[in-house]
């Protein structure tokens, strides 16, 4: 079968060290801070209050928006504090911080069910009171997602297993490790979308899971692995939908159910699973870490609000010359000052590099040799934007369509002239939602 | 030879005939105080009246639909001529106001919590965990503010913002940008003394964040006899310009090296 993919991108050194290294899962915090917002969307209200004992399981934060997820306790114990917190977004946010009392007490509402017993309509509750969110690093609520769509069909379910960041091999050992799991999750979702047909899209340097969901998968025709070509961002939404897809693009502007078609990622399916299997809300999950600036590395399942230095000193500890940490995969991640944030749902990775790595490159005139443009897997001029950006003409940045930027950093990876392109372009991106907002 | 002078003559006489009759028969008025007022103005097209341009300006005033004294970069004098152009009152002589860089904590006075690498702007730099200093409240030392000034009056002393009050025109475009709020127009009174810090941290805070910082205690204050002095309550003193009568004796309480007087 062809290896499939999409126009543009780019190969970063796909180093990838803790492939191998099965999950190990750390012991809980003493005390784990946990925020209340851990999604894209409208934070959560606490439903506790200092002192209140909470088992492990039960909801304490929630909220009527639409557009936002629960939050639960990840451990038992006493409600301690409640206030803000320093979180990975970069701004603190409120969390509800909770003594660990070590019984792990499950909340009495966790009881395992039966997929066939239930209707779409009860399995995307289901998802959306296990708090529920996009894995894959957005952390958008997986419940909105799974809507069938008001008219018409939706043709397919495209789960995404690329993993295209490098180092990160959270995804990955999943698929490995759980892969019966994580095709009862895709069921699931498959009936909440009422579609009949999934696709599980794996780059090809993971031969490991791609035999591994094979084999979960068995001879139910509704479901397929598609071989992805190992380049980044294989998995960005709209890029796999045009990989998976044969070439079908989403329009600008356009979501990837505009062509019939959703995205999540394999990870996400999994919490689905565990949802309906142990009942368990989502308060657990996977990191990596790497890099050269910590002793050790590997994939650690890690309760929700366990401090990041906790996760780092279980791996091995930091190096002496450790520089810069990142949130995230290299391409894609978020720079971090500090060890003192809380893992939340959506953390993928912290990495870590020494001061021999971290590089601080002088800002160049661009050489206009076109390498941006090339890689831009949205087909955009990201050296024309950048330049706008940087001379303040937002309306020009906003012609050009900076708005169908999807954030990738394959241009300012690429750029010889060691340009911000990514940052600028986000700034006119910024600027533009500004002025459209009044 | 003669023929071609003739008619080429002759073409020359038609249309010159055609077009001087043009001009009288489709002159445009336009109003000669507009061009007078255009003259005056400073021309930076700054946009500091609230209109699109000088031009603008210019004939709004005309339409009476603008303050003769609405250009701030222009001041008093530019206010004066305009009303002359109008064949208006002066308007009365207002205060003049001045851009002041609220913040002396630089290289070493002010702890960075993190290196910043990336777009050298403010505006992008404090989109990261709100800025790189601890203080959340200081100069970053981007630059963005000497980049936007029209008149060219912020020079950047390496990290370090320097209005030059000879240029300033109080245009406000400076302390729009800054994301930090660290420069705010002030009375411009060249012998007052002022607290130049923004830190609205508690003063402990200020202190383990900074070495020069305002930390609130107030003793400026209690000291100052012209009441000069307003307090943010342990976090921030601010002197008043047009009520400082530089006598210096805050400078001698302050236990910070923080109050700045005339240089």
């Amino acid at each position: 079968m062809a290896i499939k993919t999409f126009r543009g991108g780019t190969h970063p050194p796909h180093d990838k060290p803790a492939a191998g290294t099965p999950i190990e899962t750390i012991k809980p915090p003493a005390k784990a801070i946990i925020p209340l917002s851990q999604h894209i969307g409208a934070p959560c209200e606490p439903l506790v209050k200092v002192g209140d004992q909470v088992k492990m399981g039960q909801k304490i934060g929630d909220s009527d928006s639409f557009i936002s997820a629960p939050v639960h306790a990840s451990v038992s114990g006493e409600v301690v504090e409640i206030a803000p917190y320093p979180h990975p977004d970069g701004e603190a946010k409120m969390a509800v911080v909770i003594e660990n009392d070590g019984k792990d007490t499950l909340a009495d509402d966790i009881k395992p069910k039966k997929m066939d017993d239930l209707t779409g309509e009860e399995i995307i509750k289901i998802t959306k009171e296990a708090g529920v969110v996009g894995l894959g690093g957005a952390a958008f609520p997986t419940h909105v997602k799974l809507i069938p769509p008001k008219e018409g069909k939706m043709d397919a379910l495209i789960l995404n297993g690329a993993e295209c960041e490098p180092y990160l091999t959270v995804d990955h050992r999943l698929m490995v490790e759980r892969p019966e799991d994580m095709i009862y999750g895709a069921r699931a979702m498959m009936k909440a979308l009422q579609t009949d047909k999934c696709y599980i899209g794996i780059e090809v340097n993971k031969p490991d899971a791609i035999a591994a969901v094979r084999e979960a998968i068995g001879g139910d025709s509704s479901m397929e692995v598609v071989e992805l070509e190992v380049k980044y961002p294989q998995g960005s939404g709209k890029q796999l939908v045009t990989a998976v897809m044969d070439g079908i693009e989403v329009p600008s502007g356009k979501r990837s159910t505009e062509v019939g078609v959703q995205v999540a990622n394999t990870a996400t399916a999994l919490a689905v699973g565990d949802a309906i299997q142990k009942g368990m809300p989502l308060i657990e999950t996977v990191v990596t870490v790497a890099g050269s600036g910590v002793n050790g590395m590997g994939n650690f399942a890690v309760r929700t609000g366990t401090m990041a230095s906790e996760v780092i000193e279980h791996a091995g500890g930091l190096k002496d010359n450790a520089a810069k940490i990142i949130w995230g995969g290299p391409m894609m991640g978020q720079a971090q000052f500090t060890l003192d944030i809380p893992i939340v749902k959506a953390a993928s990775g912290i990495l870590v590099f020494t001061e021999d790595e971290v590089v601080k490159e002088e800002i160049l005139p661009c050489i206009k040799c076109g390498r941006c443009i090339d890689v831009c897997p949205a087909y955009l001029l990201p050296n024309t934007i950048g330049n706008a950006s940087d001379k303040d003409m937002v309306d020009v940045a906003e012609r050009y369509n900076a708005d169908d930027c999807i954030e990738c950093g394959s241009c300012s990876f690429v750029c010889p002239a060691k340009r911000p392109l990514l940052q600028w372009i986000r700034l006119a991106k910024g600027a533009i939602a500004a002025r459209r907002s009044g | 030879m003669i023929e071609s002078i003739i008619s080429l003559a002759l073409l020359g006489i038609v249309f010159g005939a055609a077009l001087a009759f043009a001009s009288i028969k489709f002159a445009v008025e336009e109003d000669p105080k507009v061009e007078a007022i255009k003259d005056v103005v400073p021309g930076a097209n700054c946009g500091a009246c609230g209109l699109a341009g000088c031009s603008t300006f210019a004939e709004m005033v005309v339409k009476g639909e603008a303050d003769v004294a609405a250009c701030i970069p222009g001041g008093a004098d530019v206010a004066g001529d305009i009303a002359d152009i109008m064949g208006m009152p002066k308007p009365e002589e207002g205060v003049s106001y001045i851009a002041q860089v609220k913040c002396v904590g630089f290289g070493d006075t002010a702890k960075d919590s993190f290196v910043y690498d990336g777009v050298p702007n403010c505006t992008a730099a404090s989109e990261f965990f709100g800025g790189f200093k601890d203080c959340q409240y200081g100069c970053l030392g981007l630059g963005t503010c000497a980049q936007v000034c029209p008149f060219d009056a912020i020079t950047m002393e390496k990290d370090k913002p320097v209005v030059d009050p000879e240029l300033c025109k109080a245009c406000n475009k400076c302390v729009e940008l800054c994301p930090r709020s660290v420069i705010s127009l002030v009375t411009y009174n060249p012998e007052a003394y002022a607290v130049l810090c923004n830190s609205r941290d508690k003063g402990k805070q200020t202190k383990a964040f900074c070495q020069v910082g305002c930390i609130g205690c107030g003793a400026c204050a209690k000291v100052c006899e012209d009441e000069a002095v307003t307090m943010e309550k342990g976090k921030l003193a601010t002197i008043d310009p047009e009520k400082c009568t530089s006598c210096a004796k805050c400078v001698e309480k302050c236990p910070r090296p923080i109050i700045f007087g005339p240089s």
